[in-house]
């Protein structure tokens, strides 16, 4: 069996930047990831990507991921892609199946780096064929071929949204419309964060406007403050209805219908070893319960990245710098760079963190995302809408309880879908906060696993 | 009925605990029902939910086909089916030797004048199981067991215990049973109860409500595992098991893989608390893949560790207390409870309100196990 120092789960910016640190420094460090090549979502594809026509269509912010990804691939990491971590027991004993079949690591500490996922954003016909995330179309564009051959239509709230609509244009593709659900900000609170964020972060701000004012130009069409959105169609997307600031009701015909309401932090991992979490107000989403160097309530498990609070991808790089830091401490290590110190990480933390109190309150997702109306489906696994959960929301029962009497949660997807909707209708159910509320406890495997690939592990002789 | 007053406290709000409750409030008594935590959160809502009477201890044969009747008339037991689906128990030969193990089994269970096992070759074995891998050879089968849903019968029992009016305490623990005139004071973390009879039905727990009435018993626990798959296309009928390996495989209502076989994992009983063993469980995989080559792709979404009690034996604690009078013992299943639930909370009842039971129980006597 594999045991090495540190085991890293995620070659995203976080996982690549805290390897590197711990490699060089001389610790045997083990990096399991899912995709087939480092990067993670944001640097998704960079080395085939950097240099080319794409590479310039994807911007500046997404090639300079190349550097990082060289530095990763040559800093003596055991780097194992297309790779899948399904259960890490509380003593670290880790299961993985990929290319070499499943295999158990027992590390001494692990680094949660799994980043982000979209946020889960239910209404009323989310799951049509059709219907499908900016994050989705996004990982399509960082590969050949495959900018959509008609205009499409963007619904959502966020800069990942934006990012998509300015990246697509400028492969070539075209946006129909983009229906903005961003509910508007008071002005005053606006530009107070704003000013500040000028400040620090004055040139991110600028790309970001920019952004905003190339959509409102090359857009087919721009609408703000729409609410009440609405999929239409049988078997699939025919169209949307949404309602516009004013109050009045619209409706659109589409076959494709993107949607983005911003990112959460992966907690699934950290939640199934029992990390505390707790509900951060300003993202509108739970994080995990870290010290100032990744450090959560189980001792040996440092999280960084997005998945220790959404941060964006320098911010990432940093946090994996830092608990590389605290790593090398714990163990006895010193960090290999002359120039890798805490303080200057914790400097270059901060700078990248300076526009984040703006974007979470510009973007802070509407209200009705957590307040679905009765017919929405809140569970897609297993196709139960709000109606179908409204019995067991009267009774006063904890989140496990009502899993176990609708099934909601029970699905492929292991809660990760209607976990957060689930707990805000019990909260609301209750006139709890979010705070008070828990999602679904974490019921193992961490993700799906094969049949043959549990079974695996009996015919290695390995379940003595 | 006045709070903190009633005929009889049950102590555990699992399925047994929740049938006895039911039983007696149908018979006309006040009942309050003590759970720790919520109901069903332990064995009764971790079980794979076996409806069986196929390879039962010779002991516990009778019982099962009474209980397998009323599984047949759930819906007027509780007002719900509980998802009961009679598709048959077949115990897997996948060796001649283990085919001879099986009759042999078959023999002794007609001796004893039992007739629900009824022995298979290979081609009727193929003709319930079109996908079961070639080199099986035949069966071993109860045709008229099945399975339920678990979390339907848990809400089916509740529904019907608290409709007929017993009350249900739950987030309440009982610490301690002390006798006083006419019955026991209940003492829990939230205040005292009077009542004439005390039912144990704390499961993994049951030990420890032995010790509050001074019966001390050699006793276990079991942590046994299951997991669950996604949803498959194919339609297999009955639940199956092997001869040799640990498996126990059934396919829900929903369409999913239910698969156990009694695998351990950990659990600390002090705390509560369990973890799934994928190294232990990888054998049940295996024995699954085994049986079914097709399902090698399948994917495990979920999969959980129950928390029971243990016999030396394997057969249950059913009946009065051997030292302290008032006391009603149904715990201990040892893996097996779940079919047996709609019969023993009548048996619990009568042995309460008349002093007996029409059926054998001498095998589950709890002065089998005192120390």
């Amino acid at each position: 069996m594999l045991k090495p120092d540190l085991l890293i789960v995620g070659a995203g910016p976080a996982g690549m930047s805290a390897a590197i640190v711990a490699a060089r420094a001389g610790l045997k460090v083990v990096v399991v990831d899912e995709q087939p090549t480092p990067g993670g979502q944001i640097w998704r594809g960079v080395e085939a990507n950097a240099g080319t026509s794409r590479g310039r269509a994807l911007g500046s912010q997404y090639c300079s991921g190349l550097a990082t990804v060289r530095a990763f691939r040559e800093c003596g990491a055991v780097y194992w892609p297309s790779t899948r971590v399904w259960q890490i027991e509380p003593t670290l004993g880790t299961y993985v199946t990929g290319p070499g079949g499943t295999r158990v690591i027992a590390p001494r500490l692990v680094l949660i780096a799994t980043g982000a996922q979209e946020r889960p954003a239910p209404f009323r016909g989310w799951t049509l064929p059709g219907v499908m995330t900016v994050g989705a179309a996004q990982i399509l564009l960082k590969n050949p071929g495959s900018v959509p051959s008609e205009p499409v239509w963007i619904a959502g709230c966020g800069p990942l949204a934006l990012l998509y609509a300015h990246q697509l244009i400028r492969m070539g593709g075209a946006v129909a419309g983009f229906l903005d659900t961003r509910p508007s900000t008071p002005l005053r609170e606006s530009l107070r964060l704003a000013g500040r964020a000028v400040l620090r972060s004055s040139g991110e701000l600028a790309k970001g406007m920019s952004w905003y004012a190339g959509l409102r130009h090359r857009a087919g069409r721009y609408v703000p403050g729409v609410v009440d959105l609405q999929a239409l169609g049988t078997d699939r997307l025919e169209g949307v209805r949404y309602r516009t600031a004013a109050g009045r009701l619209a409706e659109i015909r589409t076959s494709l219908l993107l949607v983005h309401e911003g990112v959460l932090p992966e907690l699934h991992t950290a939640r199934s070893l029992g990390c505390e979490i707790q509900w951060d107000a300003g993202q509108a989403a739970y994080r995990p319960v870290l010290n100032e160097w990744g450090e959560c309530s189980h001792p040996d498990i440092l999280i960084a990245g997005d998945a220790a609070g959404i941060g964006g991808a320098e911010a990432a790089v940093h946090r994996g710098r830092l608990s590389a830091l605290r790593i090398l401490q714990r163990l006895g290590k010193v960090a290999a760079e002359p120039g890798m110190t805490e303080e200057s990480c914790r400097a270059a933390l901060a700078r990248a963190l300076a526009l984040r109190p703006f974007l979470d309150r510009v973007f802070r997702p509407r209200g009705e995302i957590f307040a679905p109306d009765d017919d929405t489906i809140v569970c897609r696994c297993e196709e139960l809408r709000v109606r179908d959960l409204r019995t067991v929301l009267a009774g006063s029962v904890g989140p496990n309880q009502l899993k176990a009497f609708t099934r909601a949660g029970m699905g492929s997807c292991q809660g990760r879908q209607c976990g957060l909707t689930v707990a805000a209708l019990i909260a609301a159910a209750e006139g709890r906060q979010m705070g008070e509320v828990q999602p679904f406890r974490v019921r193992p495997p961490l993700k799906p696993v094969r049949l043959c690939d549990l079974a695996g592990l009996a015919d290695e002789g390995l379940s003595s | 009925m006045k709070a903190g007053q009633a005929t009889t406290a049950v102590i555990g709000g699992g399925l047994h605990g929740l049938a006895c409750a039911l039983a007696l409030v149908q018979r006309g008594q006040d009942v309050v029902l003590f759970e720790r935590s919520w109901i069903g959160r332990r064995a009764s809502g971790a079980t794979a939910a076996g409806v069986r009477t196929l390879w039962r201890d010779p002991a516990e044969i009778g019982l099962s086909l009474e209980a397998l009747e009323r599984w047949y008339r759930m819906d007027a037991l509780v007002g719900d089916d509980c998802g009961f689906w009679a598709g048959g128990q077949i115990k897997v030969a996948e060796s001649h030797a283990e085919m001879e193990a099986l009759a042999a089994r078959a023999a002794r269970t007609r001796d004893l004048g039992f007739h629900h096992e009824e022995l298979i070759d290979t081609r009727e074995l193929r003709r319930l199981a079109p996908m079961i891998s070639e080199h099986c050879v035949g069966g071993l089968i109860a045709r008229r067991d099945g399975a339920a849903d678990p979390h339907r019968t848990i809400a089916a029992f509740r529904r019907a215990v608290e409709g007929h009016g017993a009350v249900i305490r739950e987030g309440i623990s009982v610490m301690a049973l002390e006798p006083e005139a006419g019955g026991w004071r209940v003492v829990t973390d939230a205040g005292n109860w009077a009542v004439r009879h005390v039912v144990n039905a704390a499961g993994a727990w049951g030990g420890q409500v032995c010790r509050m009435v001074g019966e001390v018993i050699r006793f276990g626990y079991k942590a046994s595992m299951v997991f669950v798959t996604e949803r498959v296309q194919q339609a297999f009928g009955p639940v199956f098991s092997t001869v040799g390996r640990p498996l126990s495989f059934k396919q829900s209502s929903q369409g999913t893989l239910v698969v156990g076989g009694g695998i351990q994992g950990w659990a600390d009983l002090e705390k509560g608390s369990t973890q799934v063993d994928f190294r232990a469980l990888s054998r049940g995989a295996a024995a699954a893949q085994a049986l079914f080559p097709a399902i090698r792709n399948v994917q495990i979404v979920r999969a959980w560790t129950g928390l029971e009690g243990k016999t030396p034996d394997l057969l249950p604690v059913i009946g009065p207390s051997a030292r302290a009078p008032g006391v009603f013992h149904t715990f201990g299943f040892s893996g097996h409870g779940f079919e047996l639930v709609p019969l023993v909370g009548e048996i619990i009842a009568d042995c309460i309100m008349h002093g007996r039971s029409r059926y054998d129980i001498g095998a589950f006597d709890v002065a089998r196990l005192l120390t």
